[in-house]
């Protein structure tokens, strides 16, 4: 057999996305050969490693074609040719910005966030699951993909069973349970497209790129296939009623886990179910629409309200995930243009807020050794310029206009208005919970006049300072001018859209003319 | 000049930028003065594009200055573009102006506090946001000055964080004022959805061509109105706005008196074209709601006894009576009475300010008396503002305050009957502060004990940083009438003015009952006042009859009482209900699956461990063997 390979880089001399999978996981290797004599070594060559793929991921978007709906920098190598199983990676507008924010995310997790014990184990799960992250949202591989999606597993259970809490293992086990279960079905449904597409394409199949532009399923056929799919990704994102290992892996994992599992993570269910949900299986999709987009928005509501009654810090932010990506799912099953890239965005959004909330949250515990609200008190007395910082990520968080958390919101609310009326007037409501679980957690913990114990709580240091500044330097900018964002992420969108139509007969709602005599200046 | 109004909101911004990084540099005065000055040069701008707005014709005075496209996806495109017309220039024109007199006065009234910087970065920050809001070319930049203003109201009213209080009250303005939120962004979408677009322009082009149904302009106006009830303290989301008496006096006269409570009334006027397509019963509705809340406050702040807490029901009142006059289709005197409110309400905070500045932070009015020998200019000017809300001709008030319910009465005598009763009751209340405060005995030489820190206590008059602002919004608020005079179309200029706004919507009324009769009107509002005034008189002053000042008044009719009971009662069981059932039910089930296969699986379990840590290692062996061996055999195949 020929060797069947092609290598789209476009501008750029070198495959780019398949490094940004293998310098992670070649760094992960080097951690765990490096000296045990020498800590100070091994962290240098993790923040390296880490540094580099994040540089390499900001050269990405730097040479990424604005105005394209395509993927772009390709590598196409085949391993299994007789079931055509491939090396297969892209990246288009909708995995464009989750790859960027890995990248940008790791070395500051490994910055920002202190393991306490056995620090190169801990950094080497790290960059091993900075690597199957990266090749999860990279593959366009449907057995690529379910490998990266597995390895991802792994790290982030031994990070939480190894760095965690004290109810760690039962934490761990959960999510690890749970997510395979999930993934099983992925796995059946990965495998029956793969055999179904022989019918058309004359071969087996696992390539993404061949299976959407060359194969038909029957209906039927399809809806089954979606929802193997759509259950190991409704797991992961998680969506109401499957949301209940989040909390507590998120309560329990280290901060680093925490926000990795939040900042990324997570998006790797919403991501799925845009890229192998809807994109794969428009038919199904479509036609499951309300089902989504009921749980989605009983997920805004029921994780906000939970949210508000929760006395651990970090439980409370965990159950504002569940709402927040409520409205990701609500944004993707709303078939609009606004919606759906709103709803991309606002996984940016997602990451960059509560990633920094979990960074600020993790920093509490810290000082403090304990995240319960009741136990904090007065903290913006004695430590205003942390105040300030967990004040404007909040802010982000409750969806303040000219901060990120905004954007997304919006788009997908006014997005999905056209289409799913009903749910966004209840959605729009999880807005104004948002605010009263927020503020009245600020309250406890940073207003009032500081007792005994919190009295002498630190103000934020330098290092911890720079870990946060470029989170808020995104929420602000991402705010005020996301275009940039917006410009690389609709045409990917439009193009599912597209593909939407052509499938299913389905017209996307069109947008309304009024002549206004050129008012608008 | 007029390509330079984005200068306007960016000038606070930039002073906030550099509090923001030099503000413990600076310390006081100086980054107060900044603060002031960047409002002052805002000002001076707005002024400038005033005049030359006014040298154009009617039609030509709208001018659209796009900065950047913000939001543009699918077939949203909203650009980060100020308007300057008419009706935002006024609004500039007041929030600057008097914001710049409240910066001045606030370099006073913060003296001395440890976060005297900070105060000015909110102020700043606050500026910015309330002219966003107003110089808005679309809904979404006026959501933006309207969630900024939101959120510096949070952190001005919590400013003294430390006092649980204050906290609350800070918390509690932005939830309601979220629920009021909804309520806007449900016009946005409503709104795009009809016109596909969010530009004023837009929307009204759609109203006035009559592409938008009555309908949809029906749900837009009154999403809005629900925002507005929000923002503008009006029944049923009125509770927040007493709360906020917590913050600093300067706030309370800038962002709970003069600018940002108006916003609702400002923005019922932007969409006028809207509201006068829906049906009948919107613009009703407000009408009732205004004129309800208007009486419903007015009987509150009769039975007060905090100087602050008197002035605050008296705002959410005189919103009222401007929703009154949205309702009855009168923007012009919304505006007018919007404008000269802002004027003698600032007055009357800033002078209150001044009280419990020289009480050394006293606010109990019965604490109080004879003030007006020790605080001369204080007292007068304080004098001028009560005369100006009471309705006295020829201060301010009473114009703008006629003009309404002129326009209510052709509406319904049922209304203009409310807002009479209502303006009586606003001319005894404040009459009954006044007293209080500046007449009578001085109650508060038997509290001297009290404040036997400060050794001998004796109320001092306020500084002349703080004074002067009173002097200038005490003549304001007697000229400020003139804006708008009822004799004929030549002394009304602010009809003409806003003209390109309001010329749509704004009902006719010439012809109608009241407009003839409009001079016997003005003669009934005038012995309204006056009795008001007397009434208060033997009460308060000559002790004739006794004060009505029931319990259940002075607790607002127990309506705040109620909504925190059922939201501690019901409301935190059902959000209690729900957390169980995530932990149970949900997770229970979760579980519970998980003990029926531990259960089953006992009978396998013989040759396994049982520890999902070597499963897990065992699953990422077998990942990163395959991953070995698809590498290897891609370079051998």
């Amino acid at each position: 057999m020929s060797l069947l390979a092609s290598e789209m880089h476009g501008s750029l001399p070198f495959p780019i996305l398949t490094a940004l999978i293998l310098i992670p996981a070649a760094g992960s290797i080097l951690t765990l050969i490096s000296s045990n004599r020498r800590p100070e070594i091994t962290k240098l060559i993790a923040l390296l490693t880490s540094v580099f793929t994040g540089a390499l991921g900001l050269w990405m978007l730097a040479s990424f074609k604005t105005g394209e709906a395509g993927y772009q920098f390709t590598s196409q190598h085949q391993w299994i040719s007789s079931w055509h199983i491939g090396w297969h990676v892209g990246v288009d507008g909708i995995s464009l910005f989750l790859v960027v924010l890995t990248g940008i995310l790791f070395p500051l997790v490994i910055v920002g966030c202190d393991p306490h014990h056995d620090e190169k184990r801990y950094l080497a799960w790290i960059l091993l699951l900075e690597a199957g992250v990266m090749g999860s949202f990279l593959s366009l591989d449907l057995f690529l993909f379910f490998l990266f999606f597995e390895i991802v597993l792994v790290p982030m259970y031994f990070l939480i069973g190894g760095w965690g809490y004290d109810q760690r293992i039962y934490a761990a086990t959960k999510f690890f349970l749970y997510t395979m279960v999930g993934s099983a079905f992925m796995l059946v449904g990965i495998v029956t497209t793969a055999l179904l597409a022989k019918k058309d394409l004359g071969h087996v199949s696992f390539d993404l790129v061949e299976i959407a532009e060359g194969a038909n399923f029957a209906a039927s056929t399809g809806r089954w296939l979606f929802f193997a799919f759509a259950i190991a990704f409704a797991v992961k994102v998680p969506l109401f009623p499957l949301h209940t290992w989040l909390p507590d892996a998120h309560t329990q994992a280290p901060t680093g886990g925490s926000v990795i599992l939040a900042g990324v993570l997570l998006k790797l269910g919403t991501y799925g179910l845009l890229r192998f949900g809807v994109y794969l299986f428009p038919e199904a999709a479509l036609w499951s629409r309300q089902i989504f987009l009921t749980l989605a928005v009983i997920g805004i509501i029921w994780g906000a309200v939970a949210a508000t009654m929760q006395k651990d810090l970090k439980r409370l932010v965990a159950y504002s995930s569940v709402a927040h990506l409520g409205f990701i799912v609500l944004g993707t099953f709303a078939f609009t243009a606004e919606a759906m890239g709103g709803g991309v965005m606002q996984m940016i959004n997602h990451g960059v807020s509560t990633g920094a909330l979990f960074l600020l949250v993790g920093m509490i515990y810290e000082r403090r050794h304990t995240r319960l609200i009741s136990e904090l008190k007065g903290l913006q007395k004695v430590a205003p310029i942390f105040a300030a910082a967990f004040m404007v990520v909040m802010l982000s968080s409750i969806g303040v206009p000219g901060l990120n958390g905004f954007v997304g919101e919006f788009l997908v609310l006014i997005g999905s208005f056209a289409t799913a009326r009903w749910w966004v007037v209840v959605a729009a409501t999880g807005v104004i919970l948002a605010a009263l679980y927020l503020l009245w957690a600020y309250q406890r913990v940073f207003h009032g006049e500081p007792d005994e114990a919190n009295s002498t709580f630190r103000e934020l240091r330098l290092r911890e300072g720079l870990v946060l500044l470029p989170f808020i330097g995104l929420i602000i900018f991402c705010g005020v001018y996301p275009k940039p964002m917006l410009d690389r992420i609709e045409p990917s969108v439009k193009a599912i859209l597209v593909r939407v139509e052509e499938k299913t007969g389905y017209v996307a709602p069109e947008p309304v003319v009024l002549t206004t005599e050129g008012e608008e200046g | 000049m007029l390509d330079l109004i984005w200068l306007i909101p960016a000038l606070p911004l930039a002073g906030f930028i550099l509090i923001l990084l030099f503000g413990r540099l600076l310390g006081e005065p100086k980054s107060g003065i900044l603060a002031a000055l960047m409002v002052a040069g805002s000002f001076a701008v707005t002024v400038g594009v005033f005049f030359e707005l006014l040298s154009k014709t009617t039609e030509e005075r709208h001018h659209v200055l796009k900065a950047f496209s913000w939001v543009p996806i699918g077939s949203l495109h909203v650009d980060l573009a100020f308007l300057a017309d008419p009706l935002s220039i006024t609004m500039a024109l007041f929030v600057t102006g008097i914001g710049s007199l409240i910066h001045l006065y606030a370099i006073g009234y913060m003296h001395g506090d440890p976060k005297f910087s900070k105060f000015f970065l909110y102020l700043n920050l606050f500026v910015f946001s309330m002219l966003m809001l107003v110089m808005g070319e679309n809904l979404l930049v006026t959501f933006l000055g309207w969630e900024g203003v939101g959120t510096c109201s949070y952190f001005l009213i919590s400013f003294w964080h430390t006092r649980e209080s204050a906290a609350t009250a800070g918390k509690k303005a932005f939830v309601t004022n979220r629920v009021g939120d909804w309520g806007v962004m449900m016009a946005m979408f409503l709104a795009f959805g009809a016109t596909g677009t969010l530009s004023y322009a837009g929307i009204n082009h759609a109203a006035e061509s009559g592409a938008l149904s009555a309908v949809t302009a029906t749900g837009i106006a009154m999403m809005l109105f629900i925002g507005a009830c929000g923002k503008s303290a009006q029944l049923p989301l009125y509770i927040w706005l007493p709360d906020a008496m917590e913050g600093p006096t300067p706030v309370s006269a800038l962002i709970h008196a003069a600018t940002m409570v108006t916003a609702g009334v400002f923005l019922m006027t932007r969409i006028s074209p809207v509201l006068s397509i829906a049906y009948s019963w919107a613009p009703t509705i407000i009408a009732v709601v205004g004129v309800a809340t208007a009486l419903f406050a007015a009987t509150i702040a009769v039975a007060q006894t905090d100087i602050k807490k008197v002035l605050a029901y008296s705002t959410v009142s005189q919103l009222g009576f401007m929703f009154l006059a949205i309702g009855s289709g009168a923007y012009v005197a919304a505006i007018f009475h919007m404008v000269t409110h802002a004027f003698f309400k600032a007055l009357l905070f800033l002078g209150s300010g001044s009280v419990i500045h020289g009480m050394h932070h006293e606010q109990d009015m019965r604490k109080m008396g004879a003030l007006r020998i020790l605080m001369p200019i204080t007292a007068i000017t304080f004098i001028v503002g009560w005369l100006a809300i009471a309705g006295v001709p020829p201060f301010a008030g009473f114009w703008s305050k006629d003009e309404i319910l002129l326009f209510a009465f052709a509406k319904s005598p049922i209304l203009y009957v409310v807002g009479m009763i209502t303006a009586l009751l606003t001319a005894y209340y404040m009459t009954r502060q006044v007293i209080m405060v500046f007449f009578g005995e001085a109650r508060w030489k038997d509290q001297s004990e009290e404040h036997g820190a400060h050794g001998d206590f004796k109320p001092h008059e306020s500084p002349k940083v703080m004074l002067a602002p009173l002097v200038v919004l005490a003549g304001l608020s007697i000229v400020g009438g003139a804006l708008q005079l009822p004799f004929n179309h030549n002394t009304k200029f602010l009809e003409k003015w806003l003209a390109p706004v309001t010329e749509f919507g704004e009902k006719n009324i010439s012809g109608t009952w009241a407009d003839n009769n409009k001079y016997i009107l003005l003669a009934v509002a005038v012995v309204v006042a006056l009795t008001g005034i007397a009434v208060s008189y033997l009460v308060y002053s000559k002790k004739k009859f006794a004060a009505i000042e029931p319990n259940v008044m002075a607790q607002g009719w127990f309506y705040d009482k109620s909504i925190s009971n059922f939201m501690g009662g019901p409301g935190r069981k059902a959000f209690d209900g729900i957390t169980w059932a995530d932990r149970t039910i949900v997770d229970g089930a979760v579980n519970g699956v998980g003990k029926l296969v531990q259960g089953a699986g006992g009978f396998l379990r013989k040759g396994q461990t049982g520890a999902v840590r070597s499963y897990a290692a065992a699953v990422g062996l077998g990942v990163v063997a395959l991953l070995v061996w698809f590498f290897v055999r891609g370079v051998v195949l």
